[in-house]
């Protein structure tokens, strides 16, 4: 179990620095000039110049990459010797010139608002997911198991920006229900932000709770046709033990993987979601980035992104061996 | 029929029928099977994959979905009806007055729960015991089914046992409260030749202690021969023949038990070659309109009109206490019999 965790962290790293590579080298291949990006229209090549040389853009690739690497863990100085000196404490991610701020506090500022979006979320769909699929699963064939199964559809297909775009203007312009979203911390004022968040929450929780609703069902049928719920039954145990004890066991056990990776894809930023409802969260920020050729913010997000899909892996895994007695951590 | 028992039989079927609903229509499993079994015998049911044999036996024991299956018939067990009962009584009786075994016991035991758990948790449905003695009981009954080391294996999961010891452990499960009748369905199917014989040993053992009626679904002959007091072969659903070990090994009298007998090798008799019978087990969704059998069977040309091709054979007495679905006269059928069985079947 010990080597399995040295063993497994140590591949996490590897992997971990394989993606700011691999991002590293695609960010440098596009044909875009950061240090063109630092300015605007009027912009005199000596001061493109004078800020490739601060940005460190004049180094080889290699160098850059030295650079950026060195930064996360020792913080990174820019521009040293010149009067505009500035600096970003490890772990620096960049800086991005465009909102004059370091990568890493820009994305911690953000983190909060996707980590609360993608928590509410988590817990609404895997809610509504697991128990309708159950609940699918023991009425299988019956009307209650088709509409389910047809809303699940209905829900699945519709795409985020759609729902979100359908509950604001509903909820929030037609009917007044909520005021319009305006995010606060949930410190400053609980109410507000509560507000703001439930139709965020509805919307990023519609896809996956459908998801959830099919794979639950699927998993829990799979489970109830298996020859130990068939023991079960054989022994005399009554069909609520049967289900509650014997089947929901075996048949959730695989939703631990799903959930994990899903919630770690969420945890970088919920793209869509983000912008329809103006959160300020890491995938606004991504996007704001994306269409501001903000390369430092982009490959930040990247790597943050990558590092929670890597760390849910090792967790997902840890997890699975310890409900499932089959599985050796080896 | 084991005749020399007078008393009423454990478990009584009479007339079972099974018919699933399926998307390409009503699908009858199991067409009027009746069969005695007492305590202390064992009754062999036989017959080849798809044959309802498996089936009936669920049917037995309620554990068939009543949404999606009609079950006619009457099934006593100890005296008690059990088909026209509620799934709750039926429940009940379950594990306690009689029991399951299964083919595969690696995929038949929870594979995220402790043996011992498991067993634990069969007692207590039944007994109103506490978790030590119940676990005490489970322990015993370990011990009973010759597994090494009972104490330690009470806390290992299914998977780090041997097949063997899975099965001991499920028979285990299926006697831990004493039932009176078993249905064991291919118990030494999954398990090597070694250990088949080791479990069919001990299921004899423990027959002979307890008394337990045992309801064998078997396709192996070897294991019918050397266990069974009663024999039912069924084919397409229905029984084509009933008697006890020795006519039905010795006097069969049905094309198709000839067939089963003509394709295991055997050491009694004689035979010149083994014969597979030729063709596959009809499909049950859509029977011939005569004889089950009939296209398979070899000997049809011996029956006048083509009655074969038009009319279902009777399960009738051919002679006392040996049952036959056959059309031919029980003269021609013992004739046949003797010429491809030899001498030693006139017994």
């Amino acid at each position: 179990m010990g080597a399995y965790l040295v063993r497994r962290v140590l591949l996490m790293l590897l992997m971990l620095f394989l993606v700011t590579v691999a991002v590293f080298i695609l960010f440098a291949i596009v044909p875009t000039d950061p240090a063109r990006l630092t300015c605007g229209k009027s912009c005199s090549p000596q001061i493109i110049e004078a800020n490739r040389a601060r940005l460190g853009l004049d180094q080889s690739l290699i160098m850059q990459y030295w650079n950026w690497f060195r930064g996360l863990f020792v913080g990174r100085t820019y521009a040293e010797g010149t009067p505009v000196e500035f600096s970003c404490p490890a772990p620096a991610l960049g800086y991005s010139f465009r909102k004059g701020e370091c990568v890493t506090q820009l994305i911690a500022s953000r983190l909060p608002v996707s980590i609360w979006l993608a928590a509410g979320a988590f817990v609404i769909w895997m809610v509504v997911g697991i128990l309708a699929g159950i609940y699918a699963a023991l009425r299988r064939g019956k009307w209650q198991d088709r509409t389910l199964v047809g809303l699940s559809l209905v829900g699945y297909s519709f795409p985020t920006f759609f729902i979100g775009l359908l509950l604001l203007f509903f909820i929030v312009i037609k009917w007044n229900l909520l005021p319009y979203p305006n995010y606060v911390p949930p410190s400053e004022d609980p109410v507000q932000w509560f507000q703001t968040m439930i139709l965020p929450w509805i919307t990023v929780s519609m896809v996956y709770a459908a998801f959830y609703t099919r794979l639950t069902r699927t998993q829990m049928l799979e489970t109830l046709g298996e020859d130990y719920i068939r023991t079960a039954r054989a022994k005399g145990l009554p069909e609520r033990t049967v289900i509650r004890k014997h089947a929901f066991r075996a048949g959730l056990t695989p939703l631990v993987t799903a959930a994990g990776l899903d919630l770690a894809g969420l945890l970088g930023g919920a793209v869509i979601t983000e912008s329809v409802f103006q959160l300020p969260g890491v995938g606004r920020l991504a996007i704001e980035s994306v269409t501001d050729y903000d390369l430092p913010i982009i490959v930040g997000t990247v790597v943050l992104v990558a590092f929670f899909v890597i760390v849910a892996n090792l967790i997902v895994d840890l997890l699975y061996a310890a409900i499932d007695p089959r599985v050796r951590l080896t | 029929m084991s005749a020399a028992s007078t008393d009423e039989p454990y478990l009584k079927v009479r007339d079972l029928e099974v018919e699933f609903t399926t998307e390409d229509g009503k699908l009858k499993a199991v067409d009027r099977v009746s069969y005695d079994v007492h305590k202390g015998k064992t009754l062999a049911i036989v017959g080849e994959s798809g044959s309802g044999k498996s089936v009936s036996s669920l049917a037995v024991m309620g554990l068939l979905n009543r949404k999606t299956t009609a079950i006619t018939g009457e099934v006593w067990l100890d005296g008690e009806e059990l088909v026209a009962a509620t799934d709750d009584r039926v429940r009940q009786l379950r594990g306690q007055k009689m029991s399951m075994i299964f083919q595969d016991p690696l995929s038949s035991l929870h594979p995220f729960y402790k043996i011992g758990k498991q067993l634990v948790e069969a007692v207590q449905v039944h007994q109103q015991v506490d978790k030590k003695a119940a676990r005490a009981r489970a322990k015993e009954m370990l011990e009973r089914v010759g597994i090494p080391d009972a104490e330690k294996r009470l806390d290992t999961y299914p998977h780090e046992l041997s097949g063997g010891m899975r099965q001991r452990v499920m028979i285990a499960m299926a006697l831990v409260n004493d039932p009176e009748m078993i249905i064991a369905d291919e118990p030494t199917t999954a398990l090597d030749v070694t250990v088949q014989a080791q479990i069919i040993e001990l299921l004899r053992d423990l027959q002979a202690d307890f008394g337990t009626a045992i309801v064998l679904i078997t396709h192996d002959l070897g294991v019918v021969a050397d266990m069974a007091d009663d024999v039912l072969v069924m084919y397409g659903g229905r029984c084509v023949e009933q008697a006890d070990n020795r006519e039905l090994f010795y006097r069969p009298q049905m094309p198709y038990t000839w067939g089963l007998l003509s394709s295991v090798p055997r050491t009694d008799i004689n035979l010149e070659r083994l014969e597979p019978i030729a063709g596959n087990p009809p499909s049950l969704l859509s029977l011939p309109k005569g004889c089950v059998f009939r296209p398979r069977c070899t000997y049809h040309d011996q029956v006048p009109d083509g009655l074969c091709d038009t009319t279902r054979p009777d399960l009738t007495e051919s002679e006392p206490g040996h049952m036959a679905r056959c059309h031919m006269t029980t003269e021609q059928r013992l004739e046949i019999m003797r010429d491809r069985f030899g001498d030693r079947s006139l017994l």
